[in-house]
């Protein structure tokens, strides 16, 4: 009887903080929600995201350069680190010796958890004088080398080690009765790779692209540090962007002098959280169906 | 078509420091089943895994000797252990369908080895479901994952995927231990009709079955051939004292 009553209060405590999670992304919605609304009521909708005329001053807000240097610095990371990611998770996870793979995965991991700083000053010391000095020069264009390029370089620098660690679990734990099957029918590796282990894995490695992503597209601090932050839309590799996430960290608490530009700045908060939670959304869509498919 | 014969010479395994299989020579005839018995750990996995290279998956692995293979010898350089694994199946002890359709895990083999057509595939997966006598059961639903099946029927599917790619022999590893009666029943009706075709090489630790399918016995004892022969000899005039305890079911 006394179980019972103890299995019922961890059922309804354990509740508690599962409910408050869910609780507080619907809180925080709505309060960006409420503090938007003053440049909502100000400006339309098509204004705020399209145009590209952004003159605070003037109470003219187009977030269009910075969605631009947003999209811009998150394609370059990704196009980057998924390949990058999914190779080293193949590699570790169906060829690399035992010791190898004792190895490196810590240090995987220890990666993934290095704070962004780290990262950003690694950016500035190394990336912005490589890219200035080596890679455009190699494209005959001058840069200052605090460009998109580097924004791109360093994300993916940061997200490689997420996307490879959690593709790496998710590889690894596909049945190795269904890679022995492949293999004893006279399949390679590779082939085992292709057409068993990553079909199996496919849900899981669209997890962890997804979670790269959100990582990615709201990283702030190391990005801020190398990418320039010029409010115009970049039109190369090597112009300087401005990203969302640095518009809000340079500019809360600094600019709260001019009308409504702490309500832009709600908004713009208001466009990263939706942006996110509309990504997750259609990768679980996603991942039901092909979970649907397989097994 | 016709099954080959396996020779194996001097075969000695080890993994890590351990001796798993000492000094195994045995020939193994074509066309007839050939059971390894012998109690649970003693290398008749391991034994299996040698004649289909399956065993270069073990890390720190040691092999010394020969298996010849219809006059090959597989552990020899230049062997293509993909074509050796086409004419070598394999069947396992717990089914493992492929994560894919009931058609793609017949024609996974013959697509991997080159077959593309897709009215040969079709000829190809209606003629193995039939002989492991699963066409009637699936043919309307060839598209639905294989996990969906029961582990019975995915036993057999198993088995008609191994025979997709036309194998000259047959490795068996204890394939009916994780199945109901009934299912291990139809397995061992299928098998004993494939004899004609296929060497089969069949590990198990139950004696009753062995002794239903067998032609010839291995018994391994701790990594040791102790005995081989016809199964008549083997279970009824064993020569060696370790048989005939085994058999009596001293070891259990
Ligand atoms: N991958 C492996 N690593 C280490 N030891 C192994 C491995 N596979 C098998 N062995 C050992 O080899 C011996 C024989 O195993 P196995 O061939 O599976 O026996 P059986 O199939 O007769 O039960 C056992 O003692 C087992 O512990
Ligand atoms: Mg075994």
């Amino acid at each position: 009887m006394k179980r019972q009553i103890i299995d019922r209060i961890v059922g309804r405590l354990t509740f508690i903080p599962a409910f408050a999670a869910s609780l507080l992304l619907i809180v925080m919605t709505g309060v960006l929600c409420i503090r938007s609304q003053e440049i909502l009521l100000n400006q339309s909708l098509p204004t705020l995201l399209f145009s590209s005329v952004w003159q605070p001053m003037a109470g003219k807000f187009g977030f269009l350069p910075f969605i631009a240097g947003t999209v811009w610095v998150t394609f370059v990371a990704m196009a980057l680190s998924i390949p990058i990611s999914l190779f080293s998770a193949i590699y570790l996870s169906q060829y690399a010796h035992r010791r190898i793979k004792a190895t490196v995965q810590p240090l995987i991991d220890l990666l993934a958890g290095i704070p962004s700083i780290v990262f950003g000053l690694f950016g500035v010391l190394l990336l912005v004088p490589l890219v200035k000095d080596l890679i455009a020069p190699a494209f005959h264009i001058s840069t200052s080398g605090y460009c998109v390029l580097t924004g791109g370089l360093v994300l993916a620098i940061m997200v490689v080690p997420l996307i490879t660690s959690i593709a790496f679990e998710v590889l690894t734990a596909v049945p190795e009765d269904m890679r022995i099957a492949s293999l004893a029918m006279g399949a390679n590796r590779w082939e085992t790779v292709k057409y068993v282990v990553f079909r199996k894995a496919f849900p899981g490695i669209v997890a962890a692209v997804v979670l790269g992503f959100s990582r990615a597209f709201g990283e702030t601090m190391a990005v801020l540090m190398v990418v320039g932050n010029v409010a115009k839309i970049p039109s190369s590799l090597f112009d300087p962007a401005y990203p969302i996430p640095a518009l809000i960290a340079n500019n809360y608490g600094e600019m709260m002098s001019i009308p409504l530009y702490d309500s832009a700045l709600m908004f713009a908060a208001l466009l990263l959280l939706v942006v996110v939670v509309i990504f997750n959304i259609i990768a679980n869509i996603v991942l039901i169906r092909v979970k649907r498919g397989i097994s | 078509m016709a099954g080959k014969p396996i020779t194996i010479s001097h075969l000695n395994v080890r993994i890590g420091d351990r001796n798993i299989l000492k000094d195994i020579s045995v020939s193994i005839p074509p066309n007839k089943i050939t059971a390894i018995i012998g109690p649970s750990g003693c290398g008749k996995s391991t034994m299996l895994k040698c004649m289909n290279r399956m065993i270069d998956l073990v890390e720190e692995i040691d092999i010394e000797g020969d298996v010849h293979i219809d006059g090959e010898n597989i552990y020899g350089s230049g062997i293509d252990v993909s074509l050796l694994r086409k004419k070598v199946g394999m069947i396992a002890q717990t089914p493992n369908p492929l994560p894919m359709s009931i058609y793609d895990n017949i024609a996974y083999g013959p697509r991997i080895h080159g077959q593309r057509k897709r009215t040969d595939l079709d000829e190809i997966v209606e003629r193995c479901l039939n002989t492991v006598g699963l066409w009637s059961e699936v043919k309307e639903r060839l598209e639905d994952p294989a996990a969906k099946l029961s582990i019975g029927q995915q036993q057999r599917l198993c088995l008609a995927r191994a025979l997709a790619v036309q194998p000259e022999v047959l490795l068996c590893d204890e394939v009916t231990s994780s199945l109901d009666p009934v299912s291990a029943k139809h397995i061992e009706t299928e098998l004993s009709s494939l004899k004609n075709d296929y060497t089969i090489v069949f590990v198990t630790h139950i004696l009753r079955q062995a002794k239903r399918l067998a032609d010839y016995v291995i018994f391994l004892y701790l990594g040791e051939l102790v005995e081989y022969g016809p199964a008549n000899e083997v279970f009824f005039h064993p020569k060696d004292p370790r048989t005939a305890a085994y058999i009596e079911g001293v070891f259990g």
